[in-house]
């Protein structure tokens, strides 16, 4: 039983990271209607700028945190610039190399900066909280619970914005229909551009919970799975739904550590992914997806 | 005085040349129609002046000012809106929602008042406010996107056919509302395959067939004109 709980607040703790990343994935989707293979790498970069400004900086956590919030900002704000927005209207297999070449980019960029060899970072150690249920107890990390918070935090910020100001409106009328949406005086460059910090602040949130609440290895291949998970809670939810990338996020998260506890450790990718490909041959949409109605 | 004027325009979708070098214009307080048959170059007209697509040449002057090469997004601002073929509503955002998208360019605190206009056009639209567009009926979706064109409150509203896919009580409706809309002042650009309708309300109107003008003059005169009967009116 307390093991159990324990592997539960586990996974809703390590699921609530994978939805702050999805969701940069599933919104640039649904708005710029691309992949972009690169937001794992920005999430490395944000956890670089972390680590530097806490390590060699001596900066505290939240400042450096926010510094790095602003760096991918720019950073993503950058590649949507000068990689993808030249390639707007053209095919998107062209899109995707594209963005598998930045993604590349970055890495080797990374590489050149930082060197290869993995840095470790146990800093945020906020200690644990130990439940008591009857005669077990169980230890949860206060570090995972404050990622917890902080995610939930950016779920329901995400959503008011999108659902209740006139920019965050003006994106989900560009993510349905993007030439209505310009004939409404909606700058679909702009909206796509603002998609793009949204996520890519999102993305470094989630760099820094990475190396400093789970302590992840720094290198420059740091965000490929992380990213990669997530990217497939952003489909298995249904890409393009921000509630899809949320609940899709923490389900993931969910059965990654439950698998890794109570199945096989060497078999929670295989177990997730698969759970992914059934879920998917159900649903092709994913589970909040929706498909595109015509009514006349 | 001539609001929208377009010259000698010329539009391709790759190699395929589908508009012709075509002239028209719209004088203010005018309802004008552009009938043809399914593929004469309705649409692609229609998307051109409004910034959606670019002609390879001629010109688009709207209000006095060359806006040949504006982006679509632009155009609302200045004051000419198209509510597009096929409706596009915004299905899974609620009647308001889409009706504040219609009023994207203007400031926040002239929403109501914009809303309240519709709202006296479109009853229908007030009782269905919180509803997700996607599930009102066809014909309620259609006042739906007339009523998000006027949102911007324009100077000139360019319907791309409004009928399209109603039942005839429905066609009698929309027809009426355009009717009010022009008594009201609007400049109004129309496109229909229901020409009969068209000509019966506009003042004037052009014939465009395969991306070229072949016929225009007094909508009247074009009712009772053999060759138009015998082509667009099935006699
Ligand atoms: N996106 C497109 N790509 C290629 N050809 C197109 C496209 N849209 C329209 N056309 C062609 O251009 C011509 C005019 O189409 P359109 O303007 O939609 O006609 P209408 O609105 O009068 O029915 C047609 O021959 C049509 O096949
Ligand atoms: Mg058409």
């Amino acid at each position: 039983m307390a093991q159990f709980l324990e592997a539960l607040v586990n996974g809703i703790s390590l699921g609530s990271l994978y939805a702050i990343i999805a969701l940069g994935y599933s919104m640039v989707y649904g708005i710029a209607k691309m992949l972009n293979f690169a937001h794992g790498d920005v999430i490395m970069v944000g956890g670089f700028a972390v680590f530097i400004l806490m390590v060699s900086n001596g900066w505290q956590p939240l400042l450096a945190v926010i510094a790095a919030m602003f760096i991918c900002t720019v950073l993503g704000m950058l590649i949507e610039r000068l990689a993808y927005k030249p390639l707007r209207g053209a095919p998107s297999l062209a899109v995707l190399i594209t963005a598998i070449g930045v993604s590349y980019f970055l890495q080797n960029a990374a590489q050149l900066l930082w060197g290869a060899n993995p840095k470790f970072f146990t800093i945020l150690d906020y200690g644990n909280l130990t439940v008591h249920i009857g005669d077990s107890q169980f230890n949860i990390s206060i570090g995972k619970l404050l990622s917890v918070a902080v995610s939930v935090a950016i779920m329901v910020g995400l959503s008011l914005f999108t659902g209740k100001t006139r920019i965050g409106k003006s994106m989900r009328a560009v993510s349905e229909d993007r030439g209505a949406a310009q004939l409404m005086g909606i700058n679909v460059n702009a909206t796509i551009a603002i998609t793009f910090a949204i996520g890519s602040a999102l993305a470094a949130v989630a760099g820094a919970m990475l190396v400093g609440v789970y302590g992840v290895q720094l290198s420059p291949t740091t965000g490929a799975m992380p990213g990669i998970k997530a990217f497939t809670a952003a489909v298995f939810g249904g890409i393009g739904s921000i509630p899809g990338a949320m609940i899709g996020g923490i389900l993931i998260g969910l059965i990654e550590i439950l698998v890794g506890t109570f199945v096989s450790t060497d078999l929670k990718d295989a177990l997730t992914f698969a759970v992914l490909i059934v879920m998917l041959v159900a649903k092709p949409t994913g589970l909040l997806g929706k498909p595109m109605r015509e009514k006349v | 005085m001539s609001l929208l004027s377009v010259t000698d325009l010329h539009v391709f979708y790759g190699n395929i040349h589908a508009i012709k070098g075509i002239s028209f214009e719209v004088n203010e307080g005018e309802i004008v129609t552009l009938i043809g048959a399914n593929g004469a170059g309705k649409s692609t007209t229609l998307n051109t002046v409004c910034g959606l697509l670019h002609p390879r040449s001629g010109q688009v002057v709207f209000n006095g000012e060359n806006v040949t090469k504006n982006a679509a997004h632009q155009m609302a601002g200045k004051g000419m809106v198209l509510c597009p073929e096929g409706r596009r509503i915004f299905q899974q955002m609620t009647v308001r929602e889409n009706l504040e998208m219609g009023g994207f360019t203007r400031a926040q605190g002239d929403l109501e008042g914009s809303m309240q206009n519709v709202f006296d056009h479109f009853p229908r639209l007030k009782e269905r406010e919180k509803q997700i567009a996607g599930t009102l009926s066809g014909g309620e979706q259609q006042m739906l996107a007339m009523g998000r064109a006027m949102m911007s409150r324009p100077k000139l509203i360019m319907l791309d056919e409004p009928s399209m896919g109603l039942a005839p009580i429905l066609v009698e409706q929309i027809f009426e509302i355009i009717r009010e809309l022009h008594a009201a002042g609007a400049t109004i650009l129309l496109v229909e395959q229901n020409a009969q309708m068209a000509l019966s309300i506009a003042d004037r109107a052009y014939v465009l067939e395969t991306g070229r003008i072949t016929m225009s003059g007094e909508a009247g005169d074009l009712l009772q004109d053999d060759a138009v009967r015998k082509a667009y009116l099935g006699e």
